[in-house]
């Protein structure tokens, strides 16, 4: 297959981007998203053109490293990360234009590189259950109900890509930072510290640049991992709660 | 040069409690003053940075990622082990040890795996304080499923990503510590040299990848928890990144590298499909527990639609050559099966490469349904892989590299004969023998982060009150400017050929030769055919860019010209070891039915290799290996 790549170029993170043009020749079919660019990437090589730089790791849809935006949607079209994305998705001849994750909060670091540190800071501000290893009871001390640890399971699915913010019109990470409150506000051992951990993480997204939701429902669109926008509403009753509580100083 | 495990003496099973016993002890105000360096952020290293940064240490954590919740045991699928014994199916802390050592081939160390199993249960009970969603029962209690090699339910899981939520769980620790600043994170952050002062591990050199910066960092010890090294073989599990460096470059400054020839080749991936693919992707173990692994009896059914062969004309392999164990044979005794029938002729799909691993019959026992709820994601990334619906069609697998038993020497502390440097997790040799059985990574990996090195690194720091030395030493100066020199040799060979096409070609030579099957005669070709192609990497490699900000193709220069170097290694020890065992196979020691044949007498140790410079024959140590619990008798799964 044959494709024609409209690329995003930047030098660095103070630098100017561009698109460039490139063709993409020779793909199969079967060949990954990722594997097109790399056999782009090798015939840059060739012709003594620096390499488009992108992010990838495991290729397996999991770690949430592979970030581009593939005309216009975060990870392109179908459910999934970019990494499992096939070449079999496209027409040949397709025009395909390829940019970074773009969020307020994901500033450029080079070409399609983008920093999502803030997301790791995010989940420093409460994202844990404080908890010293080789202090907890026996596995099954507490017991869970399966429909309880399924949902948590649903929540704790977020592979913290970032698509949900790159394709939110108001760069909103409410579906990243709800699912995290879900997932650990469901359990039994996640309620103790569920106040203080809603606080912390919707004031470190704040503080972060990160808009709003204003229920575009984008963000589920794209996430590959499916995590259910509804998870946004639950974590702002939450907030809401605890807001309260911690007016009438109930919250430490 | 010998080797001292530091086995406490005693009874197997009183081993660990005795030790800890008596390990040496810091107290908290003497904590606070010791500054650790543990590299890689995946279940070893984030569970240890977290726990000791809990302790009081001063934490440094590194990792090439640009988080660290995205190393790669995020990508384990199947589950992970523990002695529990919540099934009532008569497990038990020695049988997950028996089954252990076992599957390892009797080539693992005893104290160690019977130590692993002991504190596995505390593993489980610690993940689920953590808030790890595993699967549970209508009734509220943990689920179990079974894994290759083992009679009993002790797997536990989180759907297919128990890996994810593991990792998660210990990045969940990791970044409470950090936002108390007991760890300092350094995302996108590549170790490149361990520095040695007065033959002690102090530090290491590393690059920033993002801006090209390569500095020093000083501490008291150094834990390197930086993964295996399957990606020898380019097409493996592997993320893109894993890679050798980290431990190869602590081999060559003096640190032992045992069994490299250890790896495991996983039975049930996807089949390659072209020269373009760039990483073969897994379907969990846990697959086996409802998939029936099967190839026509006669070549000539190969190409036909598999619903259209009738159940006489199939050929159950696993089933009918191992009946106790069947679709669950440990991995490398399924993969091998798997090898033997495609090279009868029998395999399917393209080259015939392939073999069928079919739920029909479990979907007609159970309703898609409960397979959906079992498997969802993996039937998913199947058909999104492959285009193929496995509810309808079975699913084409074939063996591919998955995991490395072998890493770097370690005592029962898990220090290397470097004193002060540690290694954790997939990067040390200890607990897998020449075989790994499914679901013991995470666990060990857990195990080693949570609940070994909090007890074992006291040994060693309480010699080192008063030994404190900066990254202004000499030595530091010296490991800066080798590092930088050898960056900058990568840049200016300025020859023709790209980073990836060395690697592809080092990856075949390693599959043809020092894969499934191996020989002598072809390991000896191997090292001539790696030698030349080093010497073509450093005269004829082609690099756009310079050092500064990010460049991935330098990155992975630098990994692969370890690789090349490590791959010689591998098959040094591979042709050393002249037995099978495990995932270790040569063809010139089978039994008359194709099993391994292990040669006790000659080969019960451990290859622990030492680097003796630039092309010098590295020396072989050995660690023997005493068996004080188990027999070692052949291994049968029939």
């Amino acid at each position: 297959m044959k494709f024609h790549l409209k690329v995003w170029r930047q030098k660095n993170s103070s630098s100017e981007g561009t698109l460039e043009d490139y063709t993409a020749e020779n793909v199969p079919a079967d060949a990954s998203f990722l594997e097109m660019l790399d056999i782009v990437n090798n015939n840059l090589t060739g012709k003594d053109v620096p390499p488009i730089q992108f992010d990838s790791d495991c290729r397996e849809g999991i770690c949430g490293t592979c970030s581009l935006t593939i005309n216009g949607i975060p990870h392109g079209p179908g459910r999934g990360t970019t990494c499992q994305l096939y070449m079999r998705n496209f027409r040949d001849g397709d025009t395909i234009t390829i940019e970074p994750f773009r969020a307020d909060a994901f500033p450029v670091q080079r070409d399609l590189v983008v920093d999502r540190s803030a997301f790791d800071r995010i989940i420093q501000a409460g994202g844990y259950i404080s908890e010293r290893s080789g202090s907890a009871p026996d596995a099954n001390a507490v017991p869970i109900s399966k429909t309880i640890a399924d949902k948590a399971m649903d929540a704790a699915a977020c592979i913290g890509c970032g698509a949900c913010a790159a394709a939110c019109p108001n760069g909103s990470a409410m579906l990243f930072v709800s699912a995290k409150v879900t997932h650990l506000g469901l359990l039994p051992q996640g309620k103790p510290e569920a106040d203080r951990r809603v606080l912390g993480m919707v004031r470190q997204m704040d503080k972060e640049g990160f808009g709003n939701c204003s229920n575009y429902y984008a963000c589920e669109a794209v996430c590959p991992a499916g995590v259910p926008a509804a998870y946004i509403g639950r974590m702002n009753r939450q907030y809401s709660a605890a807001s309260v509580k911690e007016m009438v100083g109930m919250t430490v | 040069m010998t080797l001292e495990s530091n086995i406490p003496v005693g009874p197997l099973d009183k081993k660990w409690t005795t030790y800890k016993n008596n390990a040496k002890l810091v107290s908290p105000a003497n904590k606070r003053k010791f500054e650790l360096i543990i590299v890689g952020s995946g279940l070893a290293g984030a569970s240890a940075a977290a726990t000791l940064a809990e302790q009081g240490y001063n934490v440094k954590c590194f990792c090439y990622q640009d988080s660290p919740r995205r190393a790669h045991s995020i990508a384990a699928q199947g589950g992970i082990n523990a002695a529990k014994n919540y099934q009532n199916d008569g497990d038990s802390v020695y049988r997950l040890f028996y089954d252990t050592i076992k599957g390892g081939d009797f080539r693992a160390r005893e104290a160690n795996v019977h130590r692993l199993a002991e504190v596995s249960s505390s593993i489980i009970d610690q993940c689920v304080a953590q808030g790890v969603p595993f699967a549970r029962e209508y009734g509220g209690l943990l689920d179990n499923r079974s894994f290759g090699g083992a009679q009993v339910s002790r797997t536990f899981y989180a759907r297919g990503q128990t890996g994810q939520q593991l990792l998660l769980g210990a990045y969940a620790g990791l970044s409470h510590q950090i936002a108390l600043g007991s760890v300092k994170m350094f995302p996108r952050t590549e170790m490149l040299d361990l520095v040695l002062v007065d033959g002690h591990a102090k530090g290491i050199v590393v690059r920033d990848l993002n801006t090209g910066e390569i500095t020093s960092h000083a501490a008291d010890a150094v834990l390197l928890c930086t993964g295996g090294y399957g990606n020898v073989f380019y097409l493996s599990t592997n993320a893109r990144g894993c890679n050798v460096t980290a431990t190869f470059r602590a081999h060559k400054r003096g640190a032992l590298f045992a069994n490299p020839c250890f790896t495991q080749i996983h039975p049930t991936c996807i089949p390659v499909s072209g020269d373009y693919q760039s990483k073969l992707t897994l379907m969990s173990e846990s697959l086996r527990n409802d998939g029936r692994i099967w190839v026509p009896k006669r070549k000539e059914d190969c190409g036909k639609e598999p619903s259209s062969i009738p159940e006489a004309d199939r050929d159950y392999f696993l089933e009918r050559k191992y009946p106790s164990y069947g679709n669950l044979a440990p991995r490398d005794i399924s993969s091998r099966s798997a090898k033997e029938a495609c090279d009868e002729g029998r395999g399917v799909g393209p080259g015939g490469l392939g073999v069928y691993l079919d739920f029909a019959d479990a979907i007609k026992r159970l309703g898609q349904k409960t397979i959906e709820e079992r498997y969802g994601n993996l039937f998913e990334m199947y058909q999104n892989i492959t285009g193929e619906n496995a509810y309808e069609r079975p699913m084409r697998i074939y063996p591919a590299v998955h995991y490395t038993m072998g890493g770097l020497w370690v005592d029962y502390n898990l220090m290397s004969n470097i004193p002060g440097l540690h290694v954790l997790g997939e990067a040390n040799f200890s607990d897998h023998g020449a075989n790994r059985l499914g679901a013991s990574a995470l666990m060990q990996g857990l195990a080693d982060g949570y609940f070994v090195i909090p007890y074992t690194l006291g040994n060693y720091l309480t010699t080192q009150f008063g030994k404190k030395v900066d990254a202004n030493h000499p030595a530091f100066e010296q490991a800066l400017k080798e590092t930088k020199a050898r960056v900058q040799g990568l840049i200016d060979i300025k020859g023709k050929r790209p980073v990836d096409s060395f690697h592809r070609e080092l990856g075949l030579i390693m599959w043809d030769y020092c894969g499934m099957a191996r020989s002598a005669q072809g390991l000896t070709e191997a090292i001539g055919k790696i030698q030349n192609l080093r010497k073509e990497f450093w005269s004829d490699l082609k690099l756009i860019g310079g050092a500064d900000g990010i460049n991935m193709e330098l990155e992975r220069a630098g990994r692969v010209a370890d690789f090349l170097e490590f791959g010689e290694l591998m098959c040094l020890d591979a042709l050393t070891r002249d037995e099978s065992c495990g995932g270790h196979f040569r063809t010139e020691h089978q039994t008359p039915d194709g099993e391994a044949l292990r040669d006790d007498d000659q080969y019960s140790f451990v290859s622990a290799w030492k680097h003796e410079g630039e092309g010098q024959t590295p020396t072989l140590v050995k660690e023997p290996l005493v068996y004080e619990q188990v027999k070692p008798s052949t291994r049968s799964y029939k």
